[in-house]
């Protein structure tokens, strides 16, 4: 939960790791109905395309920093808007870290801008993300 | 830089998929809330879809024997590109309302733009694409454009 007037830009967002195992995966995937092949079967992944292992969905990486703002607001505001870029490849095991930081406020509106990342454990940005959230 | 794309294909820039619709579940809601990890009761208990929760709505349901062999449905929006090396880009999304359960919406798929930019490797192509949610009473939910580059 968090008060707009306490907040101030380059505030950071409460960062959260996520793992995703091979059931979360399946999971994931089946809850969209996603058939691709390199986000569940480990020898075409590997054999037929090349990659290190099972390659983690773009759009699940996303979801995770959606949730830094969403878990952030709470119920006292809500989303305007929000956006991830593809940038980097992640894969099966890796421990993802997702996080953000208070870019902008605007006082006229009660509107606050936040920027988003998703980090893997050499730091590099695999989704970056921006999102605009309208408080109460 | 030579010019990749014929005028067939930019022909195609402004068409659309025919509108897909749907009758949105709290179990659809409490599967995709689980499996993405979220820790909000409201997605949890399926009260109220996450901020992503439409992004399945995109994907066709077909038999096997009906998808490529990496698995994945032929999308019918984009024409055939000269490029093949396909990889997703950004996605933006505006937020008018959550989707909730027992909501029936309409999702219509937009081919807004194609076009060619030099990289640094070569050139690329960019495919510009909008996915638009309503209500069946044509009140929106939200606007979601997302990018693909081929390379």
């Amino acid at each position: 939960m968090t008060a707009y007037e306490n907040i101030q830009v380059g505030d950071a967002l409460p960062s959260r790791d996520h793992t995703a195992g091979i059931v979360q995966l399946f999971m994931y995937n089946a809850a969209i109905w996603n058939p691709h092949r390199i986000h569940f079967d480990h020898a075409y992944a590997t054999q037929e395309e090349g990659y290190p292992g099972i390659v983690l969905d773009g759009p699940l990486q996303g979801d995770w920093i959606g949730q830094v703002v969403t878990d952030w607001i709470g119920a006292d505001a809500t989303l305007v808007s929000f956006g991830y870029a593809n940038r980097r490849a992640a894969f099966l095991g890796e421990t993802m870290t997702a996080g953000g930081q208070v870019e902008a406020k605007d006082d006229s509106t009660r509107e606050v801008k936040v920027s988003l990342f998703l980090k893997n454990a050499q730091g590099e940005v695999t989704i970056p993300g921006h999102a605009v959230v309208r408080f109460r | 830089m030579a010019e990749l794309l014929t005028p067939e294909i930019k022909a195609r820039i402004g068409t659309a998929n025919p509108p897909i619709r749907v009758e949105v579940t709290r179990r659809d809601i409490q599967k995709y809330a689980v499996s993405t990890g979220q820790k909000a009761r409201k997605y949890l208990d399926g009260d109220e879809a996450p901020p992503l929760f439409h992004f399945g709505y995109s994907m066709e349901i077909l038999p096997p024997e009906a998808l490529r062999k990496d698995g994945i449905a032929e999308d019918k929006l984009i024409p055939p590109l000269p490029l093949k090396r396909v990889m997703a880009g950004n996605s933006d999304t505006v937020y008018h309302r959550p989707i909730r359960p027992g909501d029936k919406l309409v999702i219509t798929r937009v081919l807004k733009d194609i076009y060619q930019k030099d990289g640094k490797t070569g050139p690329l192509i960019f495919v510009v694409t909008e996915t638009v949610v309503t209500t069946e009473a044509g009140a929106p939910v939200l606007n979601e454009t997302t990018s693909l580059i081929a390379r």
